[in-house]
């Protein structure tokens, strides 16, 4: 069931739910920003079309800065801009910024702890048709092993404006990672969000597993509870948005009340969502933990839907880890 | 073969690459169409290789480090008799040898993967400086686009390749004037190229990009400069042969559609 204080859209398991990709939301929640906020600008690495910032240079000329295809200078120059005293957003994709720039980001923007806000675009498996060298499932991994860095994997196109609002507050490096595909908006404008506080967005009354989720996969792990509760296996699903801080509070309590984890991300099985949250776990309340991630592998080209389908991200799958949890769970 | 054969040749790679991104539904044919006669070149007049032996030691190398116009690169490699033709449409689709972005291993004749920018000319000084110690003779040729000129890296690989007098590498400027985000000279400007490689101690050519005849002799003055590189600036139109898509950005990353293809085939008959 989904608790009411979660206030998503009614719509939600009906097929006209309203889609709109999380990009998008970076392009409007920007010069939602920018209104009320001076310091706020935008920089961009020859992508302003497809990080959705081309509004932003249109209504804002003067806060918008172009660098080329030239990720590195584009984290130095962001740097040195908000340790001036801006706030700068940083757009690319995802496989490129953070991806090629890393070391940039973390010695002139974490170490220096200055509020540049690096928004990685067409992240998982959303540069679909390009293939696997532009596919980055390793962003959450090496972000959130850098000190100092916020790392948001928002969940839907309404969560997205949130983080973006909220990071040009919180003074903080902080990374958001978007994708290009159109998804399910499952939250509302009136969803509770904070950077930091996992939502439980499906609770069961006596629940035996805890779907812990991030990004597009949130969703599909709502469709799997719903699947679920019909076959009498009661669960809850958690959407962790935040990697980094992650939160300790909420995933332990769901551990101690269901004693079984499934984590589910598009990235790699290594370092992601599900690493997060087995250090956490395995430190303060060890439960079995199945893990919904690629394997290691590269991506390639292919539909989005194609590609989701055969790293095994879909409903499915995580009705399929559910099951195996339980085995280990019981014995 | 003739000047006008290859010059046929290369318009057929053109209609190649309009069938291979309409079916694919997405690609970049600004640039490829803008590279079709500097492949040509390359693979029927330049490169010492063989097609039914693409893994010969002793092989020239061709490095693409503009990986988005991979489909020009795999129309010529087709027709130069690395793969069968029917393999082009397969472009971009799941399970297919013909990734959106090269991928090497993947297919005969793809010496490296890339897409991701400014990183092909680093490799190619790899092979240069590794097959001289070696002793080989082979050269290394790479092919680059005006955008990766953006790219800090690629100007640190322009950099090594003069300190080591790399004069076995020879490398190919798309100068189209156009990115992603429009003119090159608006985006982040670059010229002059010429004075910049100038500069950095490489010997510098400059040829009209769609006159094979031109590449060919500009590689062959090349082959006769012992203490440099030589990087052969080739001015090109984007989009060359068509139309309503030369000289204009925004054709660089977007398929023609059912009806755009077919005009397109159209001008190129
Ligand atoms: C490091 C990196 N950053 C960004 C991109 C996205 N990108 C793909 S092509 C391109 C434009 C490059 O300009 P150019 O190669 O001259 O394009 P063309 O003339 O072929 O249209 C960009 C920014 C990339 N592939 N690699
Ligand atoms: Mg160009």
């Amino acid at each position: 069931m989904i608790p009411k204080e979660q206030k998503l859209t009614k719509k939600v398991f009906q097929k006209g739910i309203d889609m709109k990709s999380t990009r998008d939301a970076v392009g409007e929640a920007l010069i939602e920003a920018a209104r009320t906020n001076d310091r706020v600008v935008v920089l961009t690495a020859d992508l302003k079309e497809s990080t959705r910032v081309k509004g932003f240079s249109e209504e804002y000329p003067e806060r918008f800065i172009e660098v080329g295809v030239a990720e590195q200078t584009l984290a130095s120059v962001a740097s040195g801009m908000a340790n001036y005293g801006k706030i700068p957003f940083i757009t690319s994709f995802a496989i490129f910024s953070p991806g090629r720039n890393w070391e940039q980001i973390r010695t002139t923007i974490a170490l220096n702890d200055v509020p540049v806000k690096i928004i990685g675009a067409h992240a998982g498996f959303s540069a679909g048709l390009d293939g696997g060298n532009h596919q980055c499932l390793e962003d959450l991994a090496i972000m959130r092993a850098m000190p100092n860095m916020i790392v948001v994997a928002p969940a839907d196109f309404e969560e997205t404006k949130k983080a973006v609002l909220e990071a040009v507050k919180n003074r903080k490096p902080t990374y958001i990672r978007v994708q290009r595909e159109v998804q399910p908006i499952f939250t509302s404008a009136k969803s509770p969000f904070k950077i930091g506080r996992a939502e439980v967005v499906w609770e069961d009354k006596n629940p035996q597993v805890a779907i812990i989720a991030c990004g597009a996969q949130v969703y599909e792990s709502l469709l799997a509870a719903k699947d679920l509760e019909k076959k009498g296996i009661e669960c809850l699903v958690i959407n962790c948005h935040t990697i980094k801080p992650i939160d300790e509070r909420v995933i332990i309590r769901s551990a101690k009340t269901t004693g079984a984890v499934v984590t589910v991300e598009e990235h790699q099985q290594n370092g992601g969502l599900g690493s997060a949250v087995s250090e956490v776990l395995a430190k303060n309340f060890p439960v079995p933990i199945e893990m919904v991630a690629v394997k290691d592998s590269f991506g390639e080209s292919g539909k989005y839907e194609e590609l989701i389908k055969k790293h095994g991200l879909r409903k499915e799958n995580i009705i399929e880890a559910v099951k195996e949890v339980l085995k280990r769970k019981n014995i | 073969m003739t000047a006008q054969e290859l010059t046929k040749i290369a318009k057929e790679i053109r209609k190649d690459i309009i069938r291979m991104i309409n079916k694919a539904g997405s690609g970049h044919p600004a640039g490829s169409l803008g590279v079709a006669e500097i492949l040509v070149a390359l693979y029927y007049a330049i490169l010492n290789h063989d097609p039914k032996e693409p893994d010969w030691y002793e092989r020239d190398r061709f490095i693409l480090s503009n990986g988005h116009v991979c489909p020009a690169h795999y129309a010529v490699l087709s027709s130069a008799g690395y793969f069968d033709r029917k393999e082009l449409l397969t472009l971009r689709k799941l399970g297919s040898k013909l990734q959106g972005h090269p991928l090497r291993g993947n297919l005969l004749g793809i010496e490296t993967t890339s897409g991701p920018l400014g990183e092909g000319l680093g490799q190619a000084v790899g092979m240069a400086l590794a097959s001289r110690m070696d002793g080989k003779h082979f050269r290394i040729y790479c092919l680059t686009s005006d955008g990766e000129h953006d790219c800090g890296s690629h100007w640190e690989a322009v950099l090594l390749a003069a300190k080591y007098k790399l004069a076995n590498l020879t490398l190919f400027v798309d100068r189209n004037n156009i990115q992603i985000d429009g003119k090159t000279e608006n985006v982040l400007p670059l010229d002059s190229l010429f004075d910049k490689y100038m500069a950095f101690n490489w010997n510098v050519k400059e040829v009209d990009g769609h006159d094979i005849v031109a590449i060919v002799n500009a590689v062959k003055e090349a082959k006769g400069v012992y203490d440099k590189p030589t990087v052969i600036i080739c001015k090109t139109t984007p989009g060359k042969g068509v139309s309503f898509m030369e000289d204009r950005f925004e054709w660089h990353g977007k398929a023609p559609n059912d009806e755009e293809a077919r005009l397109a085939l159209e001008e190129l008959k």
